[in-house]
């Protein structure tokens, strides 16, 4: 009996073994932690994260679309999570245009 | 299409097309004609950290921007396809890891790396195996952007392709430039699109905050697989430019009026081409609309 693995078996153990180890460095919640080196609004109000957000979303969502009308939190935040994976937006960005685009 | 987050991290997303070509027979009659369906894309996407994210499924082959990034009709700015969009967009049926994230205060990086591990051929589903990469570096300052793309087909003669692209948004002018260019065997070329909101003007200010002009030159040049055999991809069999100029239109939000007109020179005879359309964007929620964790 033949014990020759597929090929398509080992892309599968690959990707999933990937997302394994990244998820165990990634540690805490997406949203939560913020990247190295990213320009940060820590404990800033609600006024200025609503600026740099909009700043945030001029330049990246405005590249390819005119602005969306603004949908309910939770569609808000599904749209964006989908634009995080489409236009790859970083983490930073996606939080502070999600809170831009909700308040 | 369709969105459905799971949790913090997942996203199962698909998108569907269907499009009817109807017309009138050359001796009268009702207006008939076939009805293309297919599926884009249906992938499930795991956030795995701020750096990385996993796709699994059938995905939209990231070479070049327009593909993945400008082809829906309520984005695009001319309802035309670019004459290179066939080179290497067709589906990746495989795994990704792609993301993006900043170096620094001034800039970002995105990349997206790919297999596409099947190679299926029946009516409505077609992809087939490849490999490639895309790196993009995006400078949020003077809202330049600019990548490149390589993929290798990894069945038949096995080929490379290279593409780049180049976006720019001056902050001072409500001017959106984007060109892309693509080299294959199959053929290249290029195109460069310049879409102009007309908010500035100091007359008919409402109206004119809604109208955009667009303009697009483009060119393709047939490859070395040889002029009978660029139908087979969509392309020209011939080498071909073209000129596009467009208004939109942007009625309220999510619908716009669209209007264009192209002319198209190459050998094999020259021809104009008019678009006349409505895009229409609407979202319907079917679950719960409260609000999430991460909003809050």
């Amino acid at each position: 009996m033949s014990t020759r693995s597929h090929p398509k078996n080992w892309l599968a153990v690959t990707l999933f073994a990937a997302a394994l180890v990244s998820s165990l460095f990634a540690g805490v919640p997406e949203g939560k932690k913020e990247v190295s080196g990213t320009p940060v609004v820590q404990s800033s109000s609600a006024g200025d994260m609503r600026v740099e957000g909009e700043r945030r979303f001029h330049a990246n969502c405005g590249r390819c679309h005119a602005a969306p009308q603004k949908f309910r939190p939770r569609m808000m935040a599904t749209v964006l999570r989908h634009m995080r994976v489409r236009a790859t937006i970083t983490a930073e960005d996606r939080r502070l245009i999600l809170f831009y685009m909700t308040q | 299409m369709l969105l459905v987050p799971l949790g913090d991290r997942w996203l199962i997303e698909s998108r569907a097309e269907f499009e009817g070509e109807f017309q009138r027979p050359p001796g009268g009659g009702p207006y008939g004609g076939p009805v293309d369906k297919h599926v884009d894309y249906a992938q499930v996407d795991y956030i795995a950290n701020p750096y990385l994210t996993v796709t699994v499924g059938r995905f939209l082959t990231p070479f070049g921007i327009f593909n993945e990034r400008l082809y829906p009709v309520w984005i695009r700015s001319l309802q035309p396809d670019p004459l290179i969009l066939p080179i290497r967009t067709a589906p990746s049926d495989g795994g990704m890891f792609r993301g993006g994230f900043a170096v620094n205060a001034h800039a970002n990086v995105n990349y997206a790396l790919y297999v596409s591990a099947a190679s299926i051929g029946i009516s409505s589903v077609d992809s087939e195996r490849h490999v490639g990469g895309r790196i993009g570096f995006f400078l949020p300052g003077p809202r330049l952007e600019a990548g490149a793309s390589w993929q290798r087909t990894l069945q038949d003669a096995r080929r490379n392709a290279f593409g780049f692209h180049i976006g720019w948004q001056p902050a001072k002018l409500p001017l959106n430039l984007r060109s892309e260019f693509a080299r294959s065997f199959e053929g290249g070329g290029y195109w460069i699109e310049g879409a102009y909101r007309l908010s500035q003007a100091p007359f008919w200010q409402k109206p004119m905050r809604r109208t955009e002009v667009v303009a697009r030159a483009q060119q393709f040049f047939v490859g070395a697989i040889g002029t009978g055999a660029e139908s087979d991809y969509d392309l020209p069999g011939v080498n071909t430019r073209e000129a596009d100029f467009g208004v939109n239109y942007f009625l309220r939000d999510g619908m716009k009026g669209i209007f264009s007109y192209g002319r198209q020179f190459s050998p094999a005879g020259n021809f104009n081409q008019w678009s006349f359309g409505l895009a229409y964007r609407f979202l319907l929620p079917l679950g719960r609309v409260g609000s999430p964790s991460e909003v809050q």
